[in-house]
């Protein structure tokens, strides 16, 4: 039981440091690594929660779940990664002031 | 043969699930079938739906275990009221928006230049899929995977046209949303290690309001008003809606935003009704109505018509969340009874039509003029009188003006607040509604102009009556508000009468 | 069939509506039959109910939007003077507006909202039921919007967006004020008096000046007039039609029913809204008519006779004298008919020899003297000269005034008469007794056509007659004591 304690703990503090690069980045790539690292906080949380509250071992449950989660978090990043390369392909056939920067900035920008 | 359609065990809800994805799979490998399999995909998903409806209200709620696996391991889809009210309109407006796109994306209209076109159809079929599964679903972490699967798409749908612009706004789209998954993933972690369910209703039982479960509820929230553009986490969608094509920006504004809610709401008035204490429904009814105000006067400030209907839609999002405080308001004096609750979820279907109609209307006049500025919309009401039309039927409806599904909707809301004596609530429905006509009087005003003069390409009558139809449809669920009333009774939770105490 | 009646009036004109939106533009010989089978049919419907009705008959026709909450219709004798009045004049208006607009452009799109004009002005009539009155009074707001319109220059989008800016603001008050009467008891239904009996009396005031207040709008009470001067830009028959039936009677209507089907006559005098209401008229009706001797235009000069005239029916009202009431309700057919007749001449003067001024007016009499004749008699019957019409509404109105205890109004009716007769009697001076600048030695006879004429001539004979047989029992009159009878002799 004690044996995932560790592991909660890591998994919110992987959370709090994918939280902060959400935030802190204005780069779409380091922006989407952090996505990838809260989300895998949160998966890690996640396992050891329940392993927690149901003695010692994770349930078929969670481990479903988690899966499916992992999943789901591999194919939105496909999906974005692909979206940035094509924004990067438009920025090097007609490039734009400021380039690949000057479009991650505009997301901080509420119109 | 029919009676073992109808019968209880018959996984009537699961096809409008199944459906959608089948077609979105054969929509991806054929683009020449394409728009034929997502148009029977759609109508055999309004079929369904009407079925599930009829079976709903003669036995009751819905309930299909997949592949027999009870809960908690397996997934059950249910279907209720709200539900079942919800998968129509998404049937109907994806009728609506597939008809009107026929011609648009078809594979014989394609080019080089718009080769990509065609993945409009199988990502069509995924959002329609998506918000099925989000609506029929009862399982925090299922609605997670539906919520998923709808964003993806609809971020796919916003890149679509492949305009730098498009890309920015998917992107943007994308980053908001991720961080609301994640979000509302964290609060799903947290309920499950505190209650050990993730079943709704089974959580309704369990869910006692500790730290971890208001923390809980606290993220699953916050991630699903991020989902839903609610004020102050809307800046993704205007830019997101305008920038898609016309039937992309329908199934958008029409449906996308509508599944964050209902979750909103299940998770709030089935799983934990007694979490909510008067601050919090306060709070979330200011923010709705920041959003009405904030969201109205950046529609008026705004010079293209599909920014104007974009940010028209963070203000009529803004109204649903009103059910918060007003809950259980006035339940004495009115022979009904959840007016509130009812209200909220007729503006949200009220809603989804007009601006199905409304963004469909807008695709025409973008065809006939070749852009969406205001000033290119003079004339229009004599060259395309029925688009002007359907605008108009879908402007009557948002604006809450009888007699219509909005209106309705905002009566039933106006009848809690003031009965519950919070007449602050009503004031905002009341100059919310003089607001909106504000920012679509104008564009009407501009069709009735003569002059200029300007060039017209034209469109065909078929294709603009579809969004005359669909606002006729937000008219008439006003008119003829009796049934879906009653069907939205079947099995609402207790706290939609009585509210929260 | 008691049941279907009333959905069988309201869809006489709801039908052509819709079907005219969808007619080519160039099947004008089309759209003249259904418009003109609609309101045939709305007439004869409406002649079988008045025989109904007046044999104590009602006939009503229900359907629920939620429960309990119900869309209602009901023919009771109020309901019938407005909605005889409107099929009426929807006839006439009709006939004047397709001779009128011969040859003229979007003609489907203005005989589609103007038959759904018809068709709220119907609605607000038969209401039976709070809600639906609301309704249709928002349907009435939506479908003149494009009638007001109509011709699309800078002008009347202007004058468009000024009138919506005051409906709706006045709609907005309007429904504020019915949803929190009926968060308090329910929904309301006009047939159930006594509804609101038991309310605190500063809930029930502020509700009644909200009410009166988002109908006064409409009803162009000053200061809330407005928009209704500026709709001036809009073609003569939209005119005509706002002026006498559509607009500012279903404001002055929706009065009428709160005073008397909503509050009661004793709830309204019990909390003492009366008298401030009476003011708010007469003030209404001194400052139109001062503001009407201004006008050089002569549409402009009959609209603020409208804002002047729709007074008297709100001040009838609020008197509670039952005669002052006969009186108010009286006028309410008695104005709409002399009004029209005012708005048709004024609009063949403009379409057929381009007078707007006041100051063209010399001798046009000799050249149009039908349509002068009509134009006099309804002129003189405003000023309330006998035996015409508008004589018999001030003198039930006065006797009232004076049988309440409410001399006072008599000044108001004295100086009202007088401005009448001094912004109206000059037109007239000029008109006949005048001699034309030009020589009257026209090409073209401009009364040669006789769909211009007939329906002005047919309403100022309407508007005699209504006067000399004011006792015949479907008077304006016997019809307004039938339904006086009701309310004071339960």
């Amino acid at each position: 039981m004690n044996g995932s304690i560790p592991f909660a703990l890591c998994g919110a503090v992987l959370v709090g440091i994918g939280l902060y690069g959400v935030m802190a980045h204005d780069h779409l790539l380091r922006r989407l690594i952090a996505f990838n690292v809260t989300g895998s906080g949160v998966f890690l949380l996640f396992g050891s929660l329940s392993a927690l509250s149901s003695g010692g071992a994770t349930g078929a449950v969670p481990q479903a779940l988690i899966i499916t989660g992992i999943v789901v978090a591999v194919a939105s990043t496909a999906f974005v990664l692909a979206l940035v390369v094509r924004l990067k392909e438009e920025d090097v056939d007609a490039p734009a002031p400021g380039a690949f920067e000057g479009s991650s900035e505009h997301d901080d920008h509420a119109p | 043969m029919l009676l073992d359609l109808a019968a209880p065990d018959f996984p009537w809800i699961a096809l409008s699930v199944a459906i959608p994805l089948f077609a979105a799979l054969i929509a991806a490998l054929s683009s020449a079938l394409a728009p034929v399999v997502a148009m029977i995909a759609a109508l055999l998903c309004l079929g369904a739906a009407l079925w599930t409806a009829v079976l709903v209200t003669t036995h009751g709620a819905q309930e299909v275990a997949v592949g027999a696996w009870p809960p908690p391991l397996g997934i059950v889809l249910r279907a209720d009221g709200l539900a079942v009210a919800m998968l129509i309109t998404a049937g109907l407006v994806s009728i609506a928006a597939f008809a009107f796109a026929r011609q648009a994306f078809s594979a014989r209209t394609q080019t080089p230049e718009t080769r990509s076109a065609y993945s409009f159809w199988p990502l069509g079929l995924c959002v329609l899929a998506g918000v099925n599964a989000a609506f029929v679903s009862n399982d925090l972490f299922n609605l997670y995977v539906a919520l998923e699967l709808t964003t993806i798409a609809a971020a796919a749908l916003v890149a679509m046209s492949g305009s730098r612009a498009a890309f920015e706004a998917a992107i943007r789209y994308l980053m908001f949303a991720l961080l609301g998954s994640l979000f509302y993933l964290l609060g799903v972690v947290l309920t499950y290690s505190t209650h050990g369910v993730l079943d709704i209703r089974l959580l309704a039982i369990s869910a006692e309001s500790g730290p971890s479960t208001i923390a809980a509820a606290a993220l699953m929230s916050a991630g699903l008003m991020t989902k839903m553009a609610l004020f102050p986490l809307h800046a993704w969608l205007p830019p997101a809606h305008s920038a898609a094509p016309a039937p992309a920006s329908a199934l958008l504004s029409a449906l996308v935003v509508k599944p964050p809610f209902v979750i909103l709401l299940r998770i709030w008035f089935e799983a934990m009704p007694e979490l909510v204490t008067p601050t919090l429904a306060q709070a979330f009814g200011a923010l709705g109505a920041c959003g009405v105000l904030l969201g109205s006067i950046l529609a008026m400030r705004q010079e293209r018509l599909k920014l104007v209907v974009a940010y028209s839609t963070v203000a009529q999002l803004g109204y649903l969340v009103l059910v918060f405080p007003l809950a259980g308001g006035g339940g004495a004096q009115q022979p009904w009874a959840a007016g509130a609750w009812t209200g909220a979820i007729f503006l949200t279907l009220s809603h989804a039509l007009a601006k199905g109609a409304m963004f469909l209307a807008a695709g025409a006049f973008v065809e006939a003029r070749g852009n969406d500025r205001l000033d290119s919309l003079v004339g229009l009401a004599r060259e395309m009188p029925i688009s002007c039309f359907a605008f108009g039927l879908a402007a009557v409806s948002l604006m809450g003006l009888p007699p219509s599904g909005g209106f309705t909707g905002k009566y039933l809301l106006l009848t809690s607040s003031f009965a519950s004596g919070q007449w602050w609530w009503g004031i905002v429905l009341v100059v919310g509604g003089l607001l909106s006509a504000v920012y679509l009087f104008g564009p009407l005003s501009l069709m009735f102009a003569r002059e200029p003069a300007l060039a017209v390409t034209p469109v065909s009558r078929a294709r603009q009556s579809i969004a005359l139809l669909l606002g006729l449809l937000s008219i008439l669920l006003g008119l003829f508000s009796e049934a879906p009333y009653r069907l939205l009774q079947v099995d609402r939770p207790g706290a939609a009468a009585e509210g929260f105490t | 069939m008691t049941r279907a009646l009333p959905l069988l009036v309201l869809s006489t004109s709801l039908i052509p509506a819709c079907l005219i939106f969808f007619l080519a533009e160039k099947s004008a010989r089309m759209r003249t039959v259904i418009n003109l089978s609609g309101a045939i049919a709305k007439l004869a419907l409406v002649a079988i109910m008045l025989e109904g009705v007046r044999s104590g008959a009602t006939y009503e026709f229900r359907h629920t939007l939620l429960p309990g909450l119900e869309l209602v219709l009901r023919v009771d004798p109020l309901a019938l003077l407005f909605l005889t009045l409107s099929a009426f004049l929807w006839f006439l208006t009709t006939i004047y507006a397709i001779a009128y607009f011969h040859n003229g452009k979007d003609l489907s799109r203005f005989f589609g909202f103007f038959s759904l004009c018809v068709a709220a002005t119907t609605g607000i009539a038969l209401s039976g039921s709070f809600v639906t009155f609301f309704i249709f009074y928002e349907l009435l707001t939506l479908a003149t919007w494009p009638l007001v319109i109509h011709n699309g220059d800078q002008a009347s989008i202007s004058a468009g967006r000024r009138y919506l800016v005051y409906t709706m603001c006045g709609s907005a008050l309007l429904l504020a004020a019915i949803v929190w009467l009926e968060s308090l008891v329910g929904p309301i239904e006009f047939a159930r008096r006594n509804a609101l009996a038991g309310l605190d009396e500063w809930t029930l005031r502020l509700a009644f000046a909200l009410l009166v207040a988002g109908l006064a709008v409409k009803a162009a009470m000053v200061p809330l007039h407005g928009w209704l001067p500026n709709a001036m830009v809009a073609p003569a028959p939209v005119s005509a039609l706002l002026h006498a039936v559509a607009v500012v009677k279903a404001g002055a209507f929706g009065i009428v029913r709160v005073i008397y089907d909503v509050y009661g006559v004793a709830l309204v005098d019990g909390i003492g809204v009366g008298l401030p209401l009476a003011v708010m008229a007469s003030l209404t009706i001194v400052y139109g008519s001062l503001r009407a001797l201004q006008q050089n235009d002569i549409k402009r000069r009959l609209a603020y006779s409208t804002v002047s005239q729709v007074s008297y029916i709100v001040l009838g009202a609020s008197l509670f004298g039952p005669y002052a009431t006969i009186g108010g309700l009286a006028h309410l057919v008695h104005q709409g008919l002399m009004k029209i007749t005012l708005f048709f001449c004024a609009g063949s003067l403009a379409k057929q020899i381009g007078v707007t001024r006041i100051d063209q007016l010399d001798g046009v009499a000799h050249r149009m003297p039908l349509t002068m004749s009509a134009f006099s008699i309804a002129a003189l019957g405003m000023i309330g000269i006998p035996p015409i019409a508008g004589f018999i509404s001030k003198w039930y109105l006065g006797f009232g005034a004076v049988q309440a205890g409410q001399a006072w109004v008599l000044l108001v009716l004295a100086a009202s008469s007088l401005l009448n007769a001094a912004y109206l009697l000059p037109l007239l001076a000029r008109a006949w007794l005048r001699s034309s600048p030009e020589p009257t030695s026209e090409k073209r006879n401009p009364e040669s056509d006789r769909w211009l004429i007939w329906p002005p001539l047919i309403t100022a004979a309407a508007a005699l007659a209504a006067g000399v047989f004011a006792g015949f029992v479907y008077s304006p009159l016997s019809w307004a004591t039938l339904i006086i009878s009701e309310t004071y002799t339960p």
